[in-house]
């Protein structure tokens, strides 16, 4: 009687993920999992209506739901969760960023990386195996040190290595490389990797599990606006009206802001990345090389996962051309030469929604009660826990949350840009 | 992508250098103080699908500046000028 009353409540109440529920499943053949969130049916009215079921849409409505008392909450997807960027990104966690605007932000999301699973249940597969920036000469070695000595200043940890040092480290880098030679390395050991499509599914079941609508294939058409105050949107599934609304759509969000007549400092681009055949383990870190881009993982199926530089001009296709992938191919054999034999499985790409001082944008925005949450560049992945955090405080506060109180849309006007690179408004070089 | 470069024939993409947007026009003030107009033409873009006007340099070829016209939703290239 007592099994039979657990048995069925576990049936019927969302499910908690524990080595427990793994055995009993395993008993009973895998046969009684259930999907991870519900596929829910849009309603006429939310309080809050979240465009884009990203890494970000989903992180800002769990973090609504669970912190602030909001009300109704909707996710309106496009297509699929996950189709986006957040399932097609190399899976790079850091924080080891160089400015004030731009370090408290990606620390805080280092830190919710660090408590992720054990927050929402889910198995995101957070490795914090250490990232190792290569530099080849001196000027950068000092600009890297520079960047290492912000990190400490905000107190977090950051070392930089010698070449004596990193040898010992990885004993396979081309150290003596004609052209770049290797002299050292910044290293942030808390940085990683996590599973990016597992993120999405996270988010959404424990969005879920409080009561948020994940609406997919629901495409924003049009948002409406009376009197210069949002009122809902339009959608292929109908119109919603909504108390609020954030945008979180990154590669599409000149195409979103478009339809409430924002004009935004932001061009879409396309990045690729990279996936070679699964190999015995072989890199247990994530490295980078300094004298080009390319940044380089192994995935715990033997994958090396690998990328470069975004391809250079303006893409709303989510592909690339040849030229980026020869460069990208070139920067890792010039790395490490022992890759060379390893053959490429797979090759894809995504839109980047790149800003013109190469940092993001969370903020309200001139319409009454729409607020934008966009411009992740190459690097949203990192920034998603916090991305949905402060988009959740701005959304239910209407203030920016502290860490990402730089990230105005207004900074470009005002000339209060946070260029980590210093490359100007020049998009495609950020 | 291969552009037809006026002056060399149909080339290979590695060839040129994507530069900028080239439906943004430069005001006419000097841009001693602030405008929204600066503002407009250095930060602002329309970013839309479809067919854009774009400069392009053919920098290990002629080193012409090019004026491409292409659907940045397929990569098609619609019309290669000079400026
Ligand atoms: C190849 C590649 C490698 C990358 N590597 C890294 C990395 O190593 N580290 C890192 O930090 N970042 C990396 N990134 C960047 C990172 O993936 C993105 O910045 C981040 O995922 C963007 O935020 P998001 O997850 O919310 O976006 P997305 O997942 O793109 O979510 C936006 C969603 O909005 C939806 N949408 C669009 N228009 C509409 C509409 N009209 N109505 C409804 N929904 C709509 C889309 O379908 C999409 O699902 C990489 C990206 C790519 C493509
Ligand atoms: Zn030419």
């Amino acid at each position: 009687m007592c099994i039979t009353l657990i048995a069925s409540q576990e049936f019927f109440a969302p499910m908690r993920y524990s080595a427990f529920s793994v055995i009993t499943q395993a008993l009973r053949g895998h046969t009684g999992w259930k999907p991870a969130w519900r596929k829910a049916e849009p309603a006429p009215h939310y309080d809050v209506v979240i465009i884009g079921g990203g890494g970000g849409g989903l992180a800002t409505a769990y973090y609504l739901a669970r912190h602030h008392n909001v009300g109704r909450i909707a996710v309106l997807e496009k297509g699929w969760l996950g189709n986006g960027s957040i399932g097609r990104n190399t899976t790079i966690i850091r924080s080891n960023y160089g400015l004030p605007g731009n370090i408290p932000f990606y620390e805080l999301s280092m830190k919710l990386w660090e408590g992720l699973e054990q927050d929402i249940n889910y198995n995101a597969m957070v490795s914090q195996r250490g990232i190792f920036n290569i530099y080849h000469n001196d000027a950068q070695r000092d600009s890297y040190a520079r960047r290492g000595n912000a990190m400490r200043l905000h107190g977090m940890e950051a070392e930089l290595l010698d070449r004596a040092q990193l040898r010992k480290e990885f004993a396979y880098l081309d150290y003596e490389n004609a052209r770049f030679p290797i002299q050292g390395a910044l290293v942030q050991r808390r940085a990683g990797t996590a599973r990016h499509d597992a993120v999405a599914w996270g988010y959404a079941r424990a969005a879920d599990k409080l009561g948020v609508d994940i609406i997919e294939n629901c495409e924003v058409t049009g948002i409406d606006i009376e009197n210069g105050i949002v009122k809902g949107v339009q959608t292929t599934r109908g119109a919603i009206t909504a108390g609020k609304v954030g945008i979180a759509v990154a590669g599409a969000s000149s195409l979103v802001g478009a339809m409430a007549g924002l004009r935004l400092p932001i061009e879409s681009h396309a990045l690729q990345a990279f996936v070679s055949e699964g190999l015995k383990p072989l890199l247990d870190n994530v490295i980078t090389f300094g004298a080009g881009h390319f940044y380089i993982s192994q995935s715990d199926k033997g994958g090396l996962v690998f990328g470069g530089d975004i391809d250079g001009y303006n893409s709303y296709a989510a592909r690339g051309n040849l030229p980026t992938v020869e460069d990208v191919c070139e920067g890792g054999i010039a790395l490490m030469p022992m890759i060379g034999r390893a053959r490429l499985l797979r090759s894809w790409g995504g839109i980047m929604d790149m800003t013109m001082d190469g940092s993001p944008i969370i903020d309200k925005t001139p319409v009454g009660n729409l607020f934008f949450n966009g411009g992740w560049c190459y690097g949203g992945f990192k920034a998603t826990p916090a991305s949905g955090f402060c988009f959740a405080h701005l959304l239910a506060r209407e203030e920016p949350h502290p860490v990402a109180a730089a990230y105005r849309l207004d900074r470009f006007a005002e000339g209060k840009l946070i260029d980590e690179k210093g490359a100007g408004a020049q998009p495609n070089l950020h | 992508m291969r552009i037809a470069c006026p002056h060399c024939g149909p080339r290979g993409l590695d060839e040129f250098l994507y530069t900028q947007d080239a439906s943004v026009t430069r005001p006419k003030d000097g841009g001693a103080a602030p405008t929204p107009e600066w503002t407009d033409y250095v930060y602002l873009r329309e970013n839309a699908r479809g067919p854009r006007r774009e400069y392009w340099y053919h920098s290990a070829g002629c080193h012409a500046w090019l004026v491409l016209t292409r659907d940045v939703s397929t990569h098609e290239i619609l019309s290669v000028e000079l400026p």
